[in-house]
C-alpha cells in the first residue's frame, strides 16, 4: 500500500474542473514536484490535498484513510503547508510566526511549553534562522521569509510538507539554500515534500518523481529521467521556439534563423560556447566543428548551429570528415578559432585550413 | 511517540530568552500604567462635576454611603454607573474593532466606520418608537437585541460586497456608504415620529455616557462580559487566522465556524454599546493601534485584554472631557473621540503609505 496516493482525481473551483484524472502514488519520504504551465491548476492541486478546496471527484489517500474523513485537526499534526500568498502581519517577530506552527499541540490559550519552545528553537536551527528570531516578520527579505515558513512548518511536526512555489522571487543563492534544508530534512526526518515548482531545471535535481500538468490532464508522472526528455518537455510547455537540455536542465533560444551559414566556427573543449551563444544573440547561422560527440561544444551546436561537424570520440578523425569540414569552411564568409589555437583539440584541421589558403581569424 | 522525543535546545536560543523576558516587562509595564490611568482617571470622574467632591469624601461616601444625601445621589446614583459604563462600553467598543480588523484583514476596519453602528441605531430607533408607541416602556434587552440585527444586517451587506470586490479600500466605502444610508433612514423616521416617542432618541442618537442606571451597567456588563470571555479564549486561533485564512485551516482551524463567531462576538459588542450610548466613533480603530503598539505585539493573548482595559480608560477619559470641558453643557461623546480618535487613524494611514517597500 502507498502511503500517500491520489486515485482519478479531478479537481477545480466550483465544480468546474481544472484537471482531470490525476492518478499517482508517493512513496513516505519522497520529494515530489509538481510541473507545468502557468495556470495548469498546480496550487489547485495542492489546495485540494491541504483540504483547503474539496474535490470534484476522486478521492486522496494518506496511508489508506480517505483523506475527506481525517479531521482539520487531526490533518494539521501531519500536514503542513508553505503558500504563496503573502502574510498580513503587524508587530510580529520571526518567532511568533514560527511559533504559530505549534498550534496543533499547544492547550486552549496557545502558551507555549518549554517543549514547545525547544521544537520552535530547533526548527528556526533547521534553516539557519535562529538569528532572526527576534526580527519582525515584515522586514526580512524573501529569502529569509521563505525559511522561516519553513521552519515554521516543521514546527507542526509534519509527516508531509505541501510547498506552493517556494522558489518563485528568490534569487539563485537562496533557491540553492531552501532547497538543500528540503531535501535534508526530507531525507533525515522522512518528511514527505509535494511541491509546484517553475524551474525545471531545479525539480529535475531536487525531486524523486515528478508530476506534469498541462491544459487539463496529467501530462506524466515518474522519475526525472522519464519525464525530462526534450521532446516532452517541448509539447508541455508549447515550446516552439527555443530548446530544452534534459542532461544540464538549461533552456535555450531558437537557432539563428536561415540554413546557410555564415561563419565557421573552429571549436572545442568547451571553448565554442560563448561565441555560439554570440552569433545566436545576433542571429548569424554558423557551422561549427570539427567536434567529438562527447564535446560539451556538441551538446550546444547541436542546439544552436545550423550545421555541425562532428565526429565518433577517442580515434582518429576519418578523412572524409576532415575534407567535409575544408568544404563547408570554404562556402563561409568567415572562420574563426573559438579559443588559443593551443587549446583546441582541433589542431590537424587547423593546419589543413592554413594550408589551403583560407584566412582564419582569432577573434569574431 | 514524536511527543515524548525531548529536544536539547540550541545554545545560540539563549540570547531569545533575554529579549523575551524584555518582552514580558513591557507587556507588565503596558496593564501596570493601564490599572492605574483606570484608578486615576475614575476618581478624577467622580471628583469634577457640577457639584465637585473633595477627594476625602469620596473615600468616605464609597465606603460608608453616610454623609449629605445630595452628594451621595450624585455619587452613587449618578457618577458612579456612568463611569462603570464608559468603561464596559468603552472596552467593548474597542474590542469590536479589533474582531473586525481581524476579520476584514484590514487596520482601518471599526463598527463605526463600516457602517454597523449606524445600522444598529435605525434598528434600535424603529424599536424605540414602535415600543413608545405600543407598551410605553422599551426594556435594555429589547434595545440590545435591535441594536444586534442592526449590525448584523450592515455587516451582512459589508460581507455582500466584499465578496464581490475583494479590496479593502472598496470595503470602507461600502461600509461608509451603508452608514450615509442608515443615518438618512433613522433621521426620516425621527422627523416624523410623535415628541413623546423620541425624546430619548434625540440625545441618545448623539452618543452620550449619561443618563445610565445601575440596571443599565448590570444588563451591559452582563453582555459585555461573557463576550469578552469568550472572545479571549479564542485568542489561540484568533492568532492563527491572522496568518491569513488558509493557513489558519492548515493548523486546524475551523474557518467556517470561526469566522462566524468573529463576526457574531464583534456585533454583539458594537450594539450594546449602540443600544446604550448610541454610536461612538474611532474609538474601535484608534485604541487597539495604539495597544499593539504600545505593547509591541500583535498576540491576541495580550491584545485582547489590553484593548478591553484601554478602550475603557480612553472612554472614560474622553466622557470626563464631554462632561467638563464646556460645564454645564455636555458635549457628544462622538465629538470627544473623534478629537483624540481621528488623529490616531489619520497617522496609522500615513505611516501605511510611508512604510510599504
Amino acid at each position: 500500500m502507498a502511503y500517500f496516493s491520489i486515485n482519478d482525481l479531478t479537481i477545480g473551483y466550483h465544480k468546474v474542473p481544472v484537471i482531470r484524472n490525476i492518478s499517482l502514488e508517493v512513496r513516505k519520504g519522497e520529494i515530489i514536484a509538481l510541473i507545468g504551465p502557468n495556470g495548469a491548476g498546480k496550487s489547485t492541486l495542492l489546495k485540494t490535498i491541504a483540504r483547503e478546496l474539496a474535490p470534484i471527484s476522486g478521492s486522496i489517500f494518506l496511508e489508506g484513510r480517505d483523506m475527506q474523513t481525517i479531521s482539520y485537526r487531526e490533518l494539521s499534526k501531519r500536514l503542513a503547508v508553505i503558500l504563496t500568498e503573502r502574510i498580513k502581519v503587524d508587530l510580529t517577530t520571526c518567532r511568533d510566526i514560527v511559533a504559530t506552527g505549534r498550534y496543533p499541540y499547544t492547550g486552549r490559550l496557545g502558551v507555549l511549553t518549554h517543549r514547545d519552545e525547544a521544537v520552535v528553537d530547533a526548527a528556526m536551527e533547521t534553516v539557519h534562522a535562529l538569528d532572526l528570531s527576534d526580527r519582525d516578520f515584515n522586514a526580512i527579505s524573501d529569502g529569509q521569509r521563505q525559511r522561516i515558513l519553513l521552519a515554521r512548518a516543521l514546527c507542526q511536526e509534519p509527516e508531509m510538507i505541501l510547498l506552493d512555489e517556494p522558489t518563485s522571487f528568490l534569487d539563485v543563492r537562496h533557491k540553492l539554500d531552501l532547497l538543500s534544508i528540503l531535501t535534508r530534512m526530507a531525507r533525515k526526518n522522512n518528511i514527505t515534500v509535494i511541491m509546484s515548482l517553475h524551474e525545471i531545471d531545479l525539480a529535475e535535481k531536487v525531486a524523486d518523481r515528478i508530476l506534469t500538468v498541462k491544459g487539463d490532464t496529467q501530462f506524466g508522472y515518474g522519475e526525472p529521467g522519464e519525464i525530462f526528455e526534450e521532446q516532452a518537455i517541448r509539447r508541455l510547455y508549447d515550446i516552439e521556439d527555443g530548446y530544452f537540455d534534459p542532461l544540464f536542465g538549461s533552456i535555450e533560444l531558437k537557432k539563428p534563423a536561415g540554413d546557410t551559414p555564415e561563419i565557421f566556427v573552429l571549436a572545442g573543449a568547451g571553448t565554442g560556447i560563448p561565441l555560439y551563444r554570440k552569433l545566436q544573440r545576433e542571429n548569424i547561422p554558423f557551422a561549427t566543428g570539427i567536434l567529438y560527440t562527447n564535446d560539451l561544444d556538441h551538446r550546444l551546436a547541436r542546439l544552436l548551429a545550423a550545421e555541425v561537424i562532428s565526429a565518433p570520440p577517442f580515434r582518429p578523425i576519418p578523412e572524409e570528415t576532415l575534407q567535409e569540414a575544408l568544404n563547408r569552411m570554404r562556402q563561409c564568409r568567415r572562420v574563426v578559432l573559438a579559443g588559443p589555437e593551443a587549446e583546441l583539440p582541433n589542431a590537424p584541421l587547423i593546419s589543413i585550413a592554413k594550408a589551403a589558403g583560407i584566412p582564419v581569424e582569432h577573434s569574431l | 511517540m514524536k511527543n515524548n522525543t525531548s529536544i536539547p535546545a540550541p545554545a545560540s536560543a539563549g540570547a531569545y530568552r533575554v529579549s523575551q523576558i524584555r518582552r514580558r516587562a513591557r507587556y507588565v509595564l503596558v496593564f501596570l500604567v493601564l490599572i492605574l490611568a483606570f484608578c486615576c482617571i475614575t476618581v478624577l470622574n467622580i471628583n469634577i462635576g457640577n457639584v465637585p467632591i473633595p477627594l476625602s469624601r469620596i473615600v468616605e461616601i464609597l465606603l460608608t454611603k453616610a454623609g449629605n444625601s445630595t452628594e451621595v445621589n450624585i455619587i452613587w446614583k449618578i457618577r458612579l454607573p456612568r463611569i462603570f459604563m464608559a468603561a464596559i462600553l468603552g472596552g467593548a467598543l474597542s474590542l469590536s474593532g479589533f474582531l473586525l480588523q481581524t476579520f476584514f484583514e484590514n487596520p482601518i476596519a471599526g463598527p463605526f466606520v463600516l457602517g454597523i453602528s449606524s445600522g444598529a441605531k435605525m434598528v434600535v430607533a424603529f424599536a424605540m418608537i414602535y415600543f413608545m408607541e405600543a407598551f410605553g416602556i422599551v426594556s435594555s434587552y429589547t434595545l440590545i437585541l435591535a441594536a444586534f440585527i442592526g449590525s448584523l444586517l450592515s455587516v451582512g451587506f459589508i460581507l455582500l460586497f466584499s465578496r464581490r470586490i475583494p479590496n479593502m479600500s472598496t470595503l470602507l466605502v461600502a461600509g461608509i456608504m451603508i452608514g450615509y444610508i442608515c443615518t438618512a433612514i433613522t433621521d426620516f423616521t425621527v422627523t416624523f415620529a410623535a415628541d413623546s416617542d423620541i425624546v430619548n432618541l434625540h440625545n441618545w442618537s448623539k452618543g452620550s455616557f449619561s443618563g445610565m442606571s445601575w440596571s443599565n451597567v448590570g444588563v451591559a456588563g452582563i453582555v459585555v462580559g461573557i463576550t469578552t470571555l469568550i472572545t479571549f479564549l479564542m485568542a489561540k486561533p484568533i492568532g492563527a487566522y491572522q496568518l491569513g485564512e488558509a493557513y489558519a485551516q492548515s493548523m486546524g482551524v475551523n474557518i467556517k465556524v470561526f469566522r462566524t463567531a468573529l463576526i457574531l462576538l464583534s456585533s454583539i459588542l458594537s450594539a450594546t454599546v449602540t443600544a446604550f450610548a448610541g454610536p461612538i466613533s474611532f474609538v474601535g480603530i484608534a485604541v487597539p493601534f495604539l495597544m499593539k503598539h504600545s505593547l509591541n505585539t500583535s498576540k491576541p493573548l495580550v491584545v485582547i485584554p489590553a484593548t478591553f482595559l484601554g478602550g475603557g480608560v480612553f472612554c472614560m477619559l474622553c466622557d470626563l472631557i464631554a462632561r467638563t470641558a464646556f460645564a454645564p453643557t455636555e458635549l457628544n461623546i462622538s465629538t470627544v473621540t473623534s478629537i483624540f480618535g481621528a488623529p490616531v487613524v489619520i497617522y496609522m494611514m500615513l505611516r501605511k503609505k510611508g512604510g510599504r517597500r
